[in-house]
């Protein structure tokens, strides 16, 4: 058995005006897992894609068992038992199981698909793995846990010595989590090396035998489990000592600021997304809904915000009833909102950091009289969100695209909060910003509740739910499984909600 | 390995195909000679109908839109025709229309896979183009010496009341489309092609993944499937009218998709779907001949594209058919 299976040896990549990866290295042995650690544009991504051929190398080899090797494409890396597990999962859903994991690898009989052998394989891989699996379901009827399965089938029947996992929790259940952990841990025992990718401190600290923590594209420590804490680790990644867990007050909950009863609406498809919500929040709390995405939270807020209109159901804020009411109008109650994809509806790229400053009130005094921009006005405006809310820009004319993550985040959080606003819609309001942004963002959204604005947070991020939140609602199947009080809550038995499971 | 249908579907397959047979029996029972005449005319519109529908369906299968057909048809419909005038040979005109249709699919490839311009606007230019060429390049003057692709009796079984008529004794392109029914059924559901054309009209992120190179896949289809829309023209041409003329291709190359729709993007099934559009085509044709209804014919006319509507209107009955999820998106690596 080889002594290495996979390794980059000081492995630097640039792109134009960032250096990537910076005289990177790192070692993976057989029946072994290493965690790589990183916020984003850390150089995770940058590393994998180098080691799975996508990329080439400025300086820097590869090493596949042993071997210093030049990979040309995916098709090399694969060829050679490298299998990666996507992020987001590389599965055609109308087609079998059997078939997504053979494709473009197929057994032939007679010019045509062997499926009867493919079949047999597939079989014979789930059971010498424990990865059981129908071979002829359709993937689009498969819960996500059973999509990963099948991609990591994927990758063995390829003969794969190493998975590269790329973020492989986000989509799972805590429950799930931990299954795929254990899964995990009983293939390093056939001496199988994985590469674990993630942000997640817990997981790293569960799974992992080796841990490097990346960042500004460089290898910044290198340790075990045993020898650091998620303290130690978040530390590591941030350069600084964080508070991992804002501090909070006791909440002091005033009047019901939004009631929605009997909601429904549908998705994109037609398809019942929302099945009969109703839930309250009131003014100076926050209201945190849990579950895995695709559960309805996007229909949720898109259906609260303006953006949907509910097929059946009544909405109303301040005891006014404003469903299927205009984004505008909804605005003009003092409704704030942070959208989940901030590419898409949080900020327009194109547009200065001054424009983007205000698009909710770009039609209001004192930013336009009569319909004409006031630019010196928009532009005090827009350098006063940027001194508070820290958004670290060169100046507010330069296109909201020169921004990282984080800073848009930032100016989007300072755009919405820079009005009085009654209510709070955050959704998924720190997905893939660096840990100082993170915390940050949640100060501001704590000091809004402080002040009495009712916030209603949907995050996919548990540990963001269980941080901030007063109450938490799971949402499972378009449904409100149960409403709990977060001193009652924990992971366990939010983990079995969001999975559908009451006792 | 096709589409699954519901039992409800089937059951509902099955029993619309007994009534449609006992309604031949007692129409071929009280009146042969007609009945005959409208099942061969079907199957004579069908022909054109279905190779147009595999044509779209490849397209469509690796996520490609081809709305081009049309223009396909009529150009390649040209080629033939003038090839085969020149060269006294049916069999170089066919040659030639096929050519064409395959030229006129690389050069949609060309423009919808590589240079990735927007598909609905590549396949326009094609039946611009088709139009324009062809007006301007046409010659009245010219003719077929040897007439037209006639009949071929498949030994016995032509003898067969009806079904003998209507399948059996036929010209040989309608034989041929026939057989590439099959061909192209097993082709895209059980041969490696097809797992890879369906894959990467369904997701080309997972199959580029996996070491299978989509734009090339996409370029190798659309060329090929302009084949069987060339095929298509050389038919019109040579074997169902037995010469050209100006915009002889009258809107079939988008009855065509209809056709492939309905048919839930299978052979066979845009078959059925092409048998069913031919029957109202022949109807209608039967209906004018006869000057069976006392109305003015172009109302009767008018019947195939009515019952187009009302069909594809009520194309629920046999379940809604999803589209390729990547149908009409260039693909982009990384």
């Amino acid at each position: 058995m080889s002594e290495i299976l996979l390794a980059a040896q000081n492995v630097t990549k640039k792109f134009p005006g960032v250096l990537a990866n910076d005289d990177v290295s790192i070692r993976l042995r057989p029946g072994r897992i290493l965690a790589l650690l990183g916020e984003n544009g850390a150089g995770k991504s940058t590393l994998v894609n180098v080691l799975f051929g996508m990329y080439r190398p400025d300086s820097g080899q590869v090493v596949i068992k042993d071997e210093t090797v030049d990979l040309h494409g995916p098709d090399d890396a694969i060829s050679r038992g490298i299998g990666m597990v996507h992020q987001h999962f590389q599965l055609v859903p109308p087609m079998r199981v059997v078939e997504n994991i053979v494709l473009g690898d197929e057994p032939t009989k007679r010019g045509l698909v062997d499926l009867d052998e493919a079949r047999n394989r597939v079989v014979e891989l789930s059971e010498r793995y424990g990865l059981e699996i129908d071979p002829d379901a359709l993937v689009e009827d498969l819960p996500v846990g059973m999509q990963q399965r099948v991609e990591i089938l994927k990758a063995l029947y390829r003969n794969a010595d190493v998975l590269i996992m790329d973020e492989p929790t986000g989509v799972l259940t805590p429950q799930e989590a931990d299954h795929l952990l254990g899964v995990l841990r009983e293939l390093t025992e056939t001496g199988l090396g994985i590469v674990f990718i993630t942000h997640k401190l817990r997981e790293v600290l569960a799974i992992a035998d080796d841990i490097v923590v990346l960042r500004n594209g460089q290898v910044v420590g290198e340790t075990t489990p045993s020898q650091t804490s998620e303290g130690g680790l978040a530390e590591m990644m941030v350069g600084r000592s964080v508070v991992l867990q804002v501090e909070k007050s006791a909440a002091d909950p005033g009047d019901v600021v939004l009631k929605v009863s009997e909601l429904e609406v549908n998705d994109d498809r037609g398809q019942v997304a929302l099945d009969g919500l109703n839930f309250e929040v009131r003014a100076g709390e926050i209201l945190g809904v849990a579950g895995v995405e695709g559960n309805g939270q996007r229909e949720l807020v898109e259906a609260i915000t303006g953006l949907r209109h509910p097929a059946f159901g009544v909405m109303e804020i301040d005891g006014e009833e404003l469903t299927s009411s205009s984004p505008r109008q909804i605005t003009k109650k003092g409704v704030a909102h942070i959208p989940e994809d901030r590419e898409k509806h949080g900020v327009v790229a194109v547009y200065s950091v001054a424009e983007n400053s205000i698009l909710n009130r770009y039609h209001r005094k004192p930013f336009s009289i009569r319909g004409i921009l006031r630019r010196h006005v928009i532009r005090g405006h827009a350098q006063d969100v940027v001194d508070e809310f820290d958004v670290r820009t060169p100046n507010v004319l330069v296109p909201a695209s020169s921004l990282s993550g984080g800073n848009k985040q930032k100016l989007i959080v300072g755009r919405e909060f820079s009005d009085e606003i009654k209510l709070l819609i955050a959704a998924q309001p720190t997905r893939g910003i660096d840990i100082g942004a993170i915390e940050f963002i949640h100060r501001r959204i704590l000091e809004q509740r402080d002040k009495g604005t009712a916030v209603l947070l949907v995050s996919a991020e548990l540990d963001e739910i269980l941080g901030l939140s007063d109450r938490i609602a799971v949402l499972y199947d378009g449904k409100i499984m149960d409403v709990i009080d977060a001193h009652d809550a924990d992971r366990e038995k939010i983990g079995l909600l969001m999975a559908g499971i009451t006792d | 390995m096709g589409e699954v249908m519901k039992p409800q579907q089937r059951q509902l397959l099955y029993a619309g195909l007994a009534v449609m047979l006992v309604l031949i029996w007692i129409f071929y029972s009280a009146n042969g000679p007609q009945t005959t005449a409208v099942l061969a005319g079907t199957v004579r519109a069908a022909t054109l109908l279905a190779l147009g529908a595999m044509c779209g369906m490849i397209g469509e299968r690796s996520g490609v839109v081809n709305i081009g057909i049309e223009g396909q048809f009529l150009l390649s419909a040209f080629a033939a025709f003038t090839i085969a005038s020149m060269t006294g040979s049916l069999f170089m005109g066919t040659i030639a229309g096929i050519g064409m249709g395959l030229m006129m699919g690389w050069l949609l490839a060309a423009m919808a896979v590589g240079l990735k311009v927007d598909q609905i606007i590549a396949g326009t230019v094609l039946n611009i183009a088709a139009l324009g060429l062809t007006s301007f390049f046409y010659d009245r003057s010219r003719s077929l010496g040897m007439g037209k692709y006639t009949n071929i009796d498949l030994g016995p079984l032509a003898d067969i009341p009806l079904v003998g008529t209507v399948f059996f004794s036929r010209p040989p392109l309608t034989y041929l489309t026939m057989a590439l029914l099959v061909v192209v059924h097993i082709a895209l559901f059980r041969s490696v092609w097809g797992m890879r054309t369906r894959a990467i009209g369904e997701h080309p992120g997972a199959a580029d993944t996996v070491g299978i190179d989509v734009l090339k896949l996409r370029y190798l289809n659309v060329t090929l499937a302009g084949g069987l829309a060339g095929l298509g023209g050389s038919y019109l041409a040579l074997e169902a009218v037995g010469t050209f003329s100006r915009a002889m291709s009258g809107g079939r190359g988008f009855l065509a998709l209809a056709v492939m729709i309905f048919g839930r993007r299978t052979p066979f099934g845009a078959y059925a779907a092409a048998l069913f559009f031919g029957f109202t085509t022949a109807l209608q044709n039967q209906f004018q001949l006869n000057n069976t209804f006392d109305i003015p014919p172009q109302f009767v006319g008018m019947l195939p594209f009515v019952v187009t509507i009302v069909v594809v209107a009520l194309s629920g009955l046999v379940g809604s058919m999803r589209d390729p999820a990547a149908l009409g998106q260039n693909y982009e690596k990384g």
